[in-house]
């Protein structure tokens, strides 16, 4: 008898072959990620030093595991709760992200929505155009809306063009917590509408339909069958776009304010101008930390919601 | 015991009196998809409690029929009343008629119970009597203990109870279900035929139902309406579309049926002769053809009134209304059997027999040479 199901015994090859299709992403994930966030975790616990490479090293030599040991310090954590303006800073970057992130949303949601019900023939256009912005390079984009904020930009231009702006009056945007919300929504536009768009087009219509035969309002089926199942492509969409904004550095930097702090500006400015690694270092694993600690709570979530 | 018998039809025949008023009417109701004509012309009028079966074959638009009752297609052209109001420009949540999807359209997200309480909730009912009525939903298609799971947690069938109980909670007017029952085991299948007709006649519901299952409209139905390629092709009870077929097409599709092409013309004492030279038939009946004039039509008899013999039978009329051939295969089903039998010109004629006695010996054989004869009224002649 041949066996077609293909659930009895695989060939030893074959199982070999399974093996190494699934252990590649995790060899990926060690090497790019957890052996460079060890190397961060080692400088976090070690002291400030001048000298080449900018700090003491921890636990380099085994044989002398236990005198390195003694070094370790958690200086650098204790730093980050004494001065404020980090935990400003940290604070400051969750409100920008999560600010963003709603506002990607409102902005986002309806636009995929009008995509996925747009003529079937005409989504791989409207899909191209979201995506077109990438064929440019990202800090590009980010200059030319400089071009556009700044006091005699183009923006002052139009209005005064259309008449709503006086001759001498311009545009106060560049600088401003405003600029940054303005280049974080242009940019991570594409990231919140691609997962958006991806579950409500898969979205069934007779769903809808249904819920109207049983007397549902179109807004009403919008609340209760539309909004509830595109919830996977909200979280993604949402996820994808908040957690790099907590760390986002190059827009704040170029179009935030002196006063606009980010953790990303933060971290920049001590490893860079302060050649302070020890404390960038934990920084970085304190943002790691905060990041991953509500992306756990969420996977949790959605482990018992799929019971 | 469950009931073994179906409540008893009342005399119910509004379509007879020319005064009723139809609860639903078509009116050469087309739809057209492009240049693809889903339902051509289809006028029709269903009458509140009853009990109405669409049939046809797959793809003849009896689902786009009752998409544009229910709101979900406009049609091109003619129009649909209900309770004599046309219903052109009102949405689907304002018409008072409730469908089941073909294809169950079950809200993923909610369990059992919030999916039948859905249309509860949108009228506002109270949340105590919203809790009775999906209790009752779901004892009627037998799944209490399944009342807290996902659709995607359930198997076909019970996705289509919960399909059906999701319609039938709001008792809308007019129902339309598209398949009900189609995903059932048979013993299942007939129970809940029997618990939708209580329910329709306890209610006095009107529901128009597609199924493809012959026996079940013929069970349930009022009236049937035979669809092809988009028309309604006859309209009328259960019986007299089995009895009475208008057209080849239609004693075709219902049932089982022996069809056979000669030339007719008509008797002079009202009757028409048919004559089939190649398979040596010569029928006669009482029933006068349309338009009584001569030409190319069929003789259509059902198996079950084809008597079969070994000796020639003695007949009013020797020759007429009998035909001989040979036993080519016997079919045993249990409670019949059917001698399918060759003619002269090597086509097949069926016949069935009830097995009334055990069987011991059978006394036709294959290979048999048989007589098969039938009475003057057993079958028809179809022109169209
Ligand atoms: N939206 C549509 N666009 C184009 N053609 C359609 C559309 N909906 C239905 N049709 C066509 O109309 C015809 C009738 O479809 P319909 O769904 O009414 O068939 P049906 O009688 O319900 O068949 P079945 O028994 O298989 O369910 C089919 O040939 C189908 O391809
Ligand atoms: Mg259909």
């Amino acid at each position: 008898m041949t066996d077609t199901s293909g659930t009895a015994a695989p060939a030893p090859g074959a199982s070999k072959l399974r093996w190494l299709v699934v252990a590649i992403p995790y060899l990926w994930l060690v090497v790019f990620f957890l052996v460079p966030f060890l190397i961060v975790l080692k400088i976090s616990f070690s002291t400030y030093a001048i000298a080449q490479p900018p700090y003491e090293p921890v636990f380099d030599q085994l044989s002398t595991v236990w005198e390195r040991a003694q070094q370790f310090t958690l200086d650098s954590y204790r730093y980050l709760t004494e001065d404020p303006i980090y935990l400003r800073s940290y604070l400051s970057s969750l409100r920008i992200a999560a600010i963003s992130t709603v506002l990607l949303l409102l902005i986002g949601f309806p636009i995929a929505y009008g995509m996925a019900r747009a003529p079937s023939n005409m989504r791989t256009t409207l899909l191209m155009l979201v995506i077109l912005p990438f064929w440019t390079s990202f800090l590009i984009r980010v200059y030319a809306w400089i071009g556009i904020l700044k006091p005699e930009g183009l923006l002052t231009v139009f209005l005064q063009w259309i008449g709503i702006f006086g001759p001498d009056q311009q545009v106060h945007l560049l600088n401003t917590d405003w600029a940054v919300f303005i280049g974080i929504v242009y940019s991570y536009l594409p990231f919140m509408i691609l997962p958006l768009y991806a579950t409500l087009e898969k979205l069934d219509d007779t769903l809808l339909e249904a819920a109207a035969d049983l007397g549902a309002r179109p807004f009403k089926s919008f609340w209760v069958i539309t909004v509830p199942l595109s919830m996977p492509g909200v979280i993604a969409g949402s996820f994808l776009c908040f957690i790099p904004i907590v760390g986002e550095f190059v827009i704040p930097d170029l179009l935030g304010g002196s006063d606009t702090l980010m953790i990303g500006r933060q971290l920049w400015n001590e490893f860079n101008a302060n050649r302070d690694w020890p404390t960038s270092s934990a920084v970085a694993v304190v943002l790691l930390l905060i990041l991953v600690v509500p992306i756990m709570i969420f996977q949790n979530y959605g482990r018992r919601t799929a019971q | 015991m469950s009931k073994t018998l179906g409540p008893v039809k009342r005399a119910f025949a509004p379509w007879t009196d020319s005064a009723a008023k139809p609860a639903i009417e078509f009116r050469n109701v087309t739809k057209s998809f492009g240049d693809f004509v889903a339902v051509g012309g289809v006028s029709l009028s269903i009458y509140e409690r009853e009990f109405f079966s669409l049939l046809g074959p797959s793809g003849c638009g009896k689902t786009t029929l009752m998409r544009m009752l229910a709101g979900f297609e406009e049609p091109t052209s003619g129009e649909i009343l209900l309770d004599g109001k046309p219903l052109a420009g009102v949405p689907p949540y304002r018409r008072p008629v409730n469908m089941m999807f073909q294809s169950y359209a079950l809200f993923p997200h909610m369990s059992v119970e919030k999916n039948i309480a859905f249309g509860l909730r949108q009228d506002g009912m109270g949340k105590a009597e919203i809790e009775a009525r999906v209790k009752e939903m779901l004892r009627l298609v037998k799944l209490e203990p399944f009342a807290k799971r996902k659709p995607n947690q359930l198997s076909g069938g019970q996705r289509q109870r919960v399909a059906l109980a999701r319609s039938l909670a709001k008792r809308p007017k007019v129902l339309l279900l598209d398949e009900p029952l189609g995903a059932l085991d048979k013993k299942l299948r007939e129970e809940t035929q029997f618990e939708l007709m209580d329910l329709q006649m306890d209610l006095g519901l009107t529901f128009l139902i597609v199924t493809h299952d012959q026996e079940e409209a013929m069970t349930m139905s009022d009236r049937i309406g035979v669809m092809n390629h988009g028309k309604l092709v006859q309209i009328a009870t259960p019986a007299e579309i089995y009895e009475q077929p208008n057209s080849r097409y239609v004693a075709d599709f219902i049932g089982n049926i022996n069809l056979i092409e000669g030339t007719v013309a008509a008797l002079p004492g009202g009757g028409t002769r048919l004559e089939a030279p190649a398979a040596g038939l010569v029928v006669e009946t009482d029933q006068a053809i349309a338009g009584g004039s001569a030409g190319v039509a069929s003789f259509a008899i059902r198996p079950e009134k084809v008597r079969i013999s070994l000796d020639r039978p003695a007949g009013a009329l020797d020759g007429v209304n009998m035909i001989a051939g040979e036993v080519w295969d016997i079919g045993y089903l249990g409670d019949v059997s059917i001698y399918r039998v060759k003619l002269a010109n090597g086509a097949v004629m069926k016949a069935t027999v009830a097995n009334t006695t055990r069987l011991v010996s059978r006394p036709i054989s294959w290979d048999d040479k048989v007589w098969l004869s039938w009475s003057r009224d057993a079958g028809l002649v179809l022109t169209d």
